[in-house]
């Protein structure tokens, strides 16, 4: 077993070209996954091992793609759906939720759709209000489908093989901006997977920071500045958000008495909202402020990189709110 | 072809004995309903038996199925178990889906009856990846989705058209055409009332897609998708647009002929086509008796007498059930 350092997005396909090794029944499906780019790389190694036969270029149809793929799920494979960017998600919102994230239910559990489904997040000045937005709340919004945001290289890897090799649906969806798709860190070699279970990447007393996908990223850096000024956050990356890992949340809030939740997505009913909620139910009376939410203004995302700059959640944002938390009493 | 079959005979009292048992069990339905035994919405069959025993004669044992809201007489024509069938309509914990599905998600994987799906369209799609499944496999089966003329509006019946024809997947697309989506017209949503011309240029050759004018006749079902079927299993997806009519209510056991929405006089031309008296009519001529129709009538009461107190004495799903099998 050799760990090596490696990047997000290389991390990323090789738990794809992995996964297709460990089970001929894996395959990838969607628009333009043999295209020159690959999917912006990740395919590529894939589809040059195993070419067309199991990494199928198709014409734009997202939601008949979906039902393709349960389709094959419900005969046996473990197909890969993938998008290039979860926007598109929106056109097969009928296959997802209301076929793929039922059937094992409304079938007494005799239906499993092992399929697993591979998004990304395009956040990038002038990709506007169509090309760039996360969505993972509204997928997390049904029983019957799991859904994941790794924010690291290593669980990358390991929430990616969870998914393929898990007997139900689920939503995987990556980070492209360029600080998430190039970090690095150590990833092992072997297989392996991500429990689905929230990380505690950094411990402390002062302030629980829940962070949602790049947001993770941001808070780590201002980790860096509140530890300066004697502020000692707890960072807990959610990972996964349906299951919801809630009680090592619960657990922190306890310890620290503060609630800071961060996310790519808008604050309305939201993954921001139910964290917020289930920590106001369960650890109500820990709380020595009320608990602050981090998430997107109230607009869809502008094109023009002036405003674009100033939208998404960044470092300075959790500093100061952390900081003017820890002066709330 | 069916007519020069030496088996020919047999064929035609086992295309019989089928449609007879979807009508009765339909009919059973009927009473429950009427007797408040069962209240849950069902989509009967009642009057396009002919379209599901059609086709499921001309298909092997290992080809599959799916089918969408009203799948009754697709999940019996196919060899679905009748006991789990009745258990699930009473949401009981012996029925297919346990109870939890209930009737517009009908299915018996054994059957070959895949699955059911009732929101329009959707399921058309899973035929098509069922199909590349077998083809990614090499598994020698075709697959086949049946759907209304409702689901042609949508666009999901449009991706998985031109997906299979651009892969070359063994699907057959059975359109049954009532002239009904619930209770608006054909032409109030179509620009014809046939379908088969605007399929035709998505497919490898128009020949590929067959409008069967009266598929009421069982026969003439059975003889032109066995023709399709050949084609299916080369790898060349075939639409059969079936013409036939809806008796019943949209959902429920009544009629509806007071809504006003369509005709009794409509109704009545089909209902004087019914699949039943068609293939009558062909069993007299074939000097087959009354007594062997009598002999299918008691071995089909004998079947829903029994799947009747199975599904009546069949237990409630326990309250464990609510919260079981989520996933994810």
């Amino acid at each position: 077993m050799k760990n090596r350092i490696m990047n997000y997005k290389d991390a990323a396909t090789e738990a794809l070209l992995m996964a297709m090794e460990k089970d001929e029944k894996v395959f990838f499906i969607g628009e333009g996954v043999d295209n020159i780019n690959g999917i912006i790389g990740h395919v590529k190694p894939a589809y040059k091992k195993f070419g067309p036969s199991r990494v199928i270029d198709t014409p734009l149809s997202e939601n008949g793609l979906t039902g393709f793929a349960i389709g094959a799920a419900l005969s046996g494979m473990r197909p890969v759906l993938i998008h290039q960017r979860d926007d598109f998600m929106l056109l097969a919102m009928d296959q997802m939720m209301n076929q793929a994230a039922k059937f094992r239910y409304a079938s007494g559990g005799r239906h499993r759709v092992p399929l697993t489904i591979l998004a990304f997040i395009a956040r990038r000045s002038g990709e506007g209000s169509q090309h760039s937005h996360s969505l993972q709340s509204i997928f997390a919004h049904f029983p019957g489908i799991k859904v994941g945001m790794p924010a690291s290289p290593k669980d990358v890897k390991g929430m990616i093989l969870a998914a393929i090799f898990d007997d139900d649906p689920v939503i995987i969806l990556e980070h492209r901006h360029t600080p998430m798709f190039e970090m690095k860190e150590i990833v092992p070699e072997e297989y392996f997977e991500t429990p689905f279970e929230s990380k505690t990447a950094i411990v402390g007393s002062d302030i629980t920071v829940v962070t949602v996908s790049i947001t993770f990223l941001n808070a780590l850096e201002a980790c860096e500045e509140l530890v300066r000024k004697d502020i000692f956050p707890e960072v807990i990356d959610l990972r996964w958000l349906r299951p919801l890992d809630i009680n090592p949340i619960i657990e922190s809030v306890k310890k620290t008495g503060r609630l800071l939740v961060v996310d790519t997505g808008w604050k309305m009913c939201s993954i921001s909202s139910e964290i917020v909620a289930l920590v106001a139910e369960k650890a109500y009376r820990f709380l020595k402020c009320a608990p602050r939410r981090i998430t997107l203004p109230e607009a869809p995302c502008p094109a023009s990189s002036f405003l674009e700059q100033i939208y998404h959640p960044c470092t300075k944002d959790i500093v100061e709110t952390a900081k003017e938390m820890m002066i709330e009493k | 072809m069916l007519n020069k079959s030496p088996r020919d005979k047999n064929l035609l009292k086992k295309l019989y004995f089928e449609m007879l048992r979807i009508r009765r069990v339909e009919e059973k339905l009927t009473e429950w309903y009427n007797e408040k035994i069962a209240n849950a919405p069902v989509h009967l069959s009642i009057g396009q038996e002919a379209v599901a025993v059609g086709v499921m004669a001309a298909l092997e044992p290992q080809d599959k199925i799916v089918s969408a809201h009203r799948c009754h007489a697709h999940y019996l024509a196919k060899g679905g178990d009748l006991k789990r069938m009745f258990a699930e309509i009473l949401g009981k914990a012996t029925g297919c889906c346990r109870g939890k599905g209930g009737s517009m998600h009908l299915f018996d994987d054994e059957a070959g009856h895949v699955i059911s799906a009732p929101i329009v369209g959707a399921s058309i799609s899973f035929a098509v990846g069922l199909a590349l499944s077998f083809k990614m496999k090499g598994e020698d089966k075709i697959a086949v989705t049946f759907f209304g003329d409702g689901a042609v509006e949508e666009g999901i019946f449009w991706e998985s058209l031109n997906f299979a024809s651009v892969h070359r997947l063994p699907v057959l697309f059975v359109c049954e055409n009532n002239l009904y989506a619930t209770h608006t017209p054909i032409l109030t949503r179509q620009p014809s009332e046939k379908i088969v011309p605007r399929v035709q240029p998505h497919l490898f050759k128009a020949s590929d897609a067959y409008r069967i004018n009266d598929a009421n006749n069982v026969r003439a079902v059975t003889n032109v998708v066995a023709k399709a079927v050949k084609k299916v299993r080369k790898g060349r997806p075939c639409f059969i647009e079936a013409c036939t009519y809806r008796w019943r209510e949209h959902w429920g056991v009544g009629e509806d002929w007071d809504m006003g929405y369509r005709s009794r006089e409509e109704g009545e031309y089909w209902i004087g086509r019914c699949p039943l008296k068609q293939l009558r009519r062909v069993l007299d001529e074939k000097n087959i008796s009354q007594s062997e129709i009598d002999l299918m009538e008691a071995a089909i009461k004998r079947e829903i007498g029994g799947a009747v107190e199975f599904a009546l004495k069949s237990p409630v799903p326990s309250e464990k059930e609510l919260l079981s099998e989520v996933g994810g």
